[in-house]
């Protein structure tokens, strides 16, 4: 039996040393396991962007991974966006109302889409969508040696498997994102307009004045990043994949689970960075009504 | 054990100008246990069958040689190269010499037969076209594949087709060594002698040299000129070298290594009273099995 090396006094300061050595003992192995972690991803994203430009990926690796993470993922982001569109609408009806402001309605679901809804939940859709199954690909063809088969043939598994993975990703889900910010925006006209009756003229003028450029700028300018953390994370977790069908499943458990932290993370520092940037330049700022 | 005595242990029988794969001290260590650390030649031309039991480390040696796992400490030589020592590129113009047959075929899923054998072709970017085309049904053909395989993914395949299309796979830019992970493991035993027909056929057709990683004693026996057999590094003696065999098929019927015959005869002996006791100590269930081990041994006595 293992024994405790915390547990040799008996008086209750020992004990409460005991149970503080081994809470530090436990989150420092948790801390020291995610530095290392850390480092590992950034290697492996530095070999990524190394590969990506020293050789150039080849088409019969890009046009599949494109076609899977675009054309595929088109229905499920579209049909995203416009239930996110009709429930902001719904959500937000009676307060608006109740002010008497139910035709700024447009502005306030417009606005919440582009800037964070579409592209928060359009990458969070995609990492359980591709995310998840570029982890459990990778992992497989780890497990089955296949990625050694790749090496052995002179492939370079990073350039063969990642850098289309990445580059479909970071090209695509911008795309994508777009769609949901407009599938959201018909979806709230519709329900606003034809289900809850608002003026279909003042919901428009109201949607114009207020969701301007750099608004529909930042949502698409944080799903760059929302991409690549996708494409890194999940092809990083396959990478890492344990053997058997378990260390397939985790991995692509833990791709969709870290990506989606990831994305979440990012939004912050993102829209800080972002509200800096648009603080600078119209230092009036913005305003709703 | 004495590392000294280990590492100036190198296969007499198998020294010599000619060889063309040579590991010298070659360590695979995982964390502090060593799991493989073995000096080793081999000629030009030659089929070597390295054996042993499960862990022994068989895979890591071959997966060592061509560069798929780096070793802990020690050199790989081919053709005198160090493989350690070579940059990316080097690295694919060698592996261009390199065919490797991994246990379970590790076709890639996603892609048909044809584009399977035609990966090395693509990669190496010899030869295109109608050429590349030619050369695909001819190597498919060589394992008794049809063309009409070609459009099917390894999935619609059985173990066996699957295996001789790693096979074709291997052998579309005649490489200079081949290495077969375990090729007859999963087969039945027509398909498993087909296996070892089509890769003794290889070995007359083309001037390869061949390492084949096997627990099959007669598929090692029909097939290698020279056999290894490898130990499990912790069971050592101390001072003991991990190669308890090296020598022709023949002699193996003639060693007095104890070791060496209990797994060529396949028994089992006292492994199986080492791994219950040290395995499952404290379980309920296994006095009563090595009991009935121990009473059985004695009743036989």
């Amino acid at each position: 039996m293992a024994t405790d090396p915390y547990l040799h006094n008996d008086n209750l300061k020992g004990r409460i040393f005991a149970a503080l050595g081994r809470v530090t003992n436990a989150w420092g192995g948790v801390a020291v396991q995610g530095i290392l972690t850390l480092g590992d991803i950034s290697l492996f994203t530095f070999q990524m962007l190394r590969w990506m430009v020293t050789a150039r990926p080849k088409r019969e690796t890009l046009l599949p991974n494109f076609y899977s993470v675009g054309v595929l993922s088109l229905p499920v982001v579209a049909l995203t966006g416009t239930f996110i569109g009709m429930v902001l609408a719904i959500q937000s009806f009676h307060q608006f109302k109740s002010i008497g402001m139910e035709t700024r309605l447009g502005a306030v679901i417009n606005m919440s889409l582009v800037r964070e809804l579409g592209p928060v939940l359009a990458a969070t859709m995609l990492a359980g969508r591709v995310g998840s199954a570029m982890a459990a690909v990778i992992g497989t063809m780890r497990v089955t040696e296949q990625i050694d088969a790749l090496i052995s043939m002179g492939a370079n598994p990073i350039h063969y498997l990642v850098v289309p993975r990445f580059l479909a990703c970071v090209l695509l889900i911008p795309a994508l994102t777009v769609m949901a910010d407009f599938m959201g925006i018909v979806g709230g006209y519709f329900y606003s307009v034809i289900v809850l009756g608002i003026d279909h003229a003042q919901y428009l003028r109201n949607s114009r004045d207020f969701v301007g450029t750099f608004d529909l700028f930042s949502g698409v300018f944080k799903s760059f990043f929302f991409g690549a953390v996708i494409a890194i994370v999940s092809c990083y977790r396959g990478f890492h994949c344990q053997p058997g069908a378990d260390g397939v499943g985790r991995a692509a458990t833990a791709a969709f689970v870290q990506s989606f932290v990831m994305i979440l993370a990012l939004d912050i520092v993102l829209n800080l960075f972002l509200d800096a940037i648009y603080f600078a330049i119209w230092p009036s700022g913005a305003k709703l009504f | 054990m004495d590392e000294s005595i280990v590492d100036q242990i190198v296969s007499p029988s198998s020294q010599g100008p000619r060889a063309i794969v040579e590991t010298e001290r070659l360590t695979v260590q995982f964390g502090r246990q060593t799991i493989l650390k073995v000096s080793i030649s081999i000629p030009r031309g030659q089929t070597v069958a390295i054996i042993g039991e499960s862990g022994c480390g068989k895979t890591m040696l071959l997966k060592s040689i061509v560069g798929l796992l780096r070793p802990t400490s020690g050199r790989v030589r081919f053709d005198g190269q160090d493989i350690n020592l070579l940059d990316d590129q080097d690295m694919t113009a060698m592996r261009k010499r390199f065919g490797f047959v991994f246990q379970n075929a590790a076709l890639f899923d996603s892609m048909t037969i044809h584009q399977n054998v035609e990966f090395p072709l693509k990669q190496h970017g010899v030869p295109k076209g109608k050429q590349a085309n030619r050369l695909i049904i001819d190597r498919l053909a060589e394992v008794g594949l049809p063309s009409n395989v070609m459009p099917k993914k390894p999935a619609q395949l059985s173990g066996g087709m699957r295996k001789r299309v790693g096979l074709a796979r291997a052998l579309i830019l005649e490489p200079d060594l081949l290495l077969y992970d375990e090729p007859t493991t999963g087969l039945d035993p027509i398909m498993s002698d087909i296996i070892n027909e089509l890769m003794l056929r290889t070995r007359k057709r083309y001037p390869v040299t061949s390492i084949i990683v096997t627990h099959d004693m007669h598929s090692a026996r029909k097939v290698a000129d020279r056999i290894v057999m490898l130990h499990p590094f912790s069971r050592l003696k101390p001072g003991e070298s991990q190669v308890l065999f090296d020598d022709v098929p023949e002699m193996l019927d003639k060693t007095r290594d104890r070791r060496v015959k209990q797994f060529v005869h396949g028994e089992a002996g006292e492994r199986l009273m080492e791994m219950l006791v040290t395995k499952n100590e404290g379980d309920l269930e296994t006095p009563n099995l090595y009991d009935s081990i121990r009473r059985n041994e004695t009743d036989g006595e």
